[in-house]
């Protein structure tokens, strides 16, 4: 019963963390129609930056999302102003070109990272990145870490933050417009290829924010990235392709999957556990979640 | 026309005599990649630059292929050439019911699953240790020393490969795949079972890449999980060599495989020994730069994913004329 609540807390919270990876994604999904498959090395190049600022100047991993976030702010823009924007106008036979050219991408990003870092492991050690604190539930005590309560919480505040943003300001209407139907947002006044490098950069910035927020608790090397990309597309099919409210749902199933995942069938399983979900969603509920509550 | 017709044949005769000409066998293996390249290539080809339907998984057909061959060898005792039959059923079992699963949905939903493929088998022979022997690999004796043997059993398959795509494309099945890629839904309103022909589209990528992994185990001898289901090298490099020689183009990946392997060799012996020479000459101050470089195979990879795409979107070969045009028009100016 203990190690059944261990799992679920620690599932759900680290769940919410794959929700801020997951927003990001389907944010960009939504709007621009393809699978950023670069968005877990976007996550890694957080993490270094997060990790160079603790390393060499003492900034505490919370601090530095006010540095991380800009940072992969401005990534964004620039690949998809530089990489994915230019696509548009070049005609040719090969379908998903711009899926091709995020993969692309993520190569280049993690290589860079290789040639600056190299391949060793590479971890943040702050004062609470073990400390845990206990709770009493129904006669069980279980711990949990402080490090990922907090993350928790923040992860929670900047969801907060960006719904918020898309649903009450003008820029986020206007992103919500383009996703909806491009042609008709441009009529209105919007420019499309605008909104799409802004989104670039805000699913960028989200995904950012996720990276140097589980970098207390996590190890680092240059091909994380590849994981987490794959995590984030499952998050988005499993919660329904361009739903902000599915990728929620869909993060805090992936968390909470791939904690029983762990701790039942053995840690080697972790990621194997996404996948399979995957290919489950596939076939019994293409669509994900979104189908289910028509958000 | 006729002048067309005669170049493959003149090149096929080519590569017939090659390894009378070229005895150093540091080159033969570096054709013999070539030639399984261009049989992983074309697999891809039909697949996604004829049907329009863009595969990450090449890893999880090249896999299962050499899998084949090593446990059969391993395991049982059976030669490992019984491989090309065992692989190549294999991976027409796992590909159908995964084109069934995918094909039916619209969108991006077979790339990731392509994608998600070959992880998930990446991920089964590293854990299923019992039966693949996990990260330790496994290990078959060449049947021939030299590598003569092997260097027309991959010009067989390359060949063949080609063939088959020359003739499916002839035929009305070739008519049907393009027609998906062109519109769908056009094809499907013309009474055309799209999930049908995409489906018989993903097998031949399946049976070609599959093939080629049955020929990479034989010929390497050895294999394990992070060389046979990897991404960068088997997925993005079947699809580079698609893209770089041109997508929907026949001869394009013959070109594309020579590419590719040039520029995967120059990276990994750092111009092929040049830089060392370079770097004996100036006393080994470059030694750091050259561990780079020999590193630098993936980045390459990536940047040139980039620049294709911008650059020549149709490839090498689909853009021939272009590429000569502009030239010729320098030339006048």
């Amino acid at each position: 019963m203990e190690i059944f609540l261990q799992t679920l807390v620690a599932g759900f919270l680290k769940g919410g963390l794959y929700a801020l990876i997951g927003i990001g994604m389907t944010l960009i999904m939504g709007v621009m129609g393809i699978i950023n498959l670069a968005h877990g090395q976007m996550m890694m190049v957080a993490m270094y930056i997060t990790y160079v600022l603790f390393e060499f100047f003492h900034i505490d991993p919370y601090l530095a999302l006010f540095v991380s976030m800009p940072a992969l702010f401005l990534l964004g823009v620039i690949v998809q102003k530089y990489t994915l924007n230019p696509l548009m106008k070049v005609e040719s036979l090969l379908p998903e070109n711009q899926v091709l050219m995020t993969v692309g991408v993520a190569m280049v990003l993690t290589e860079v990272c290789r040639f600056i870092f190299s391949s060793n492991y590479r971890s943040v050690k702050t004062s609470y990145s073990d400390a845990t604190w206990l709770v009493n539930i129904a006669g069980a005590e279980i711990s949990i870490s402080v490090a990922l309560t907090i993350a928790f919480l923040i992860a929670c505040v900047l969801t907060a933050a960006m719904f918020w943003f898309l649903l009450k300001t003008d820029l986020g209407r206007s992103i919500r417009a383009v996703a909806q139907d491009e042609e008709a947002a441009a009529l209105m006044g919007v420019n499309p290829e605008r909104m799409r490098t802004l989104t670039m950069g805000i699913g960028a910035a989200l995904v950012g924010a996720a990276g140097t927020l589980l970098l207390p608790m996590y190890y680092l090397f240059p091909d994380i990235g590849g994981p987490f990309t794959r995590r984030a597309f499952i998050i988005t099919i499993l919660g329904g392709l361009g739903s902000t409210v599915g990728a929620i749902f869909g993060g805090v199933t992936l968390g909470l999957a791939e904690a029983f995942g762990a701790t039942y069938i053995g840690m080697d399983f972790e990621e194997m556990v996404g996948l399979i979900i995957f290919l489950l969603v596939l076939l019994f509920l293409p669509g994900g979640f979104k189908r289910l509550t028509k958000v | 026309m006729l002048a067309e017709r005669r170049i493959p044949l003149i090149l096929l005769g080519i590569l017939l005599v090659l390894p009378l000409v070229v005895t150093e066998p540091y080159y033969l293996h570096l054709l013999i990649l070539v030639l399984m390249w261009v049989t992983i290539g074309t697999g891809w080809n039909i697949l996604a630059g004829y049907t329009g339907q863009v595969s990450f998984g090449a890893a999880a057909f090249f896999g299962v292929g050499a899998y084949s061959a090593g446990l059969l060898a391993a395991k049982l005792g059976i030669s490992a050439w019984w491989g090309f039959l065992v692989g190549a059923v294999a991976c027409a079992i796992i590909a159908v019911p995964f084109g069934m699963i995918t094909f039916p949905l619209r969108g991006a939903y077979f790339a990731l699953g392509s994608l998600a493929l070959g992880e998930i088998f990446r991920h089964i022979a590293i854990i299923w240790e019992d039966f693949t022997e996990g990260m330790v690999g496994i290990m078959v004796m060449q049947t021939f020393i030299s590598k003569i043997p092997y260097y027309y059993i991959a010009l067989a398959l390359a060949v063949a490969s080609i063939v088959s795509l020359e003739l499916v494309m002839r035929s009305k099945l070739g008519y049907y795949f393009v027609s998906i890629r062109e519109d769908q839904d056009a094809a499907a309103s013309l009474g055309i079972n799209t999930t049908k022909y995409k489906m018989i589209s993903l097998v031949f990528h399946a049976l070609m890449t599959g093939l080629a992994g049955a020929l990479y185990m034989n010929y390497m001898g050895f294999i394990d999980p992070e060389v046979v289901f990897n991404l960068h090298d088997v997925s993005i490099m079947a699809i580079l060599v698609a893209i770089v020689g041109g997508v929907g183009t026949i001869y394009g990946p013959l070109v594309g495989a020579f590419v590719m392997v040039a520029v995967q060799e120059v990276f990994r012996t750092a111009g092929f020994g040049l830089l060392d020479y370079i770097n004996q000459q100036v006393g080994g101050s470059l030694t750091t730069f050259i561990k780079y470089v020999k590193d630098a195979h993936v980045l390459a990879f990536g940047i040139l994913v980039v620049v294709v795409i911008m650059a020549l979107p149709n490839g090498l070969v689909g853009d021939w004329d272009r590429i000569m045009g502009r030239l010729r028009k320098k030339r006048r100016a």
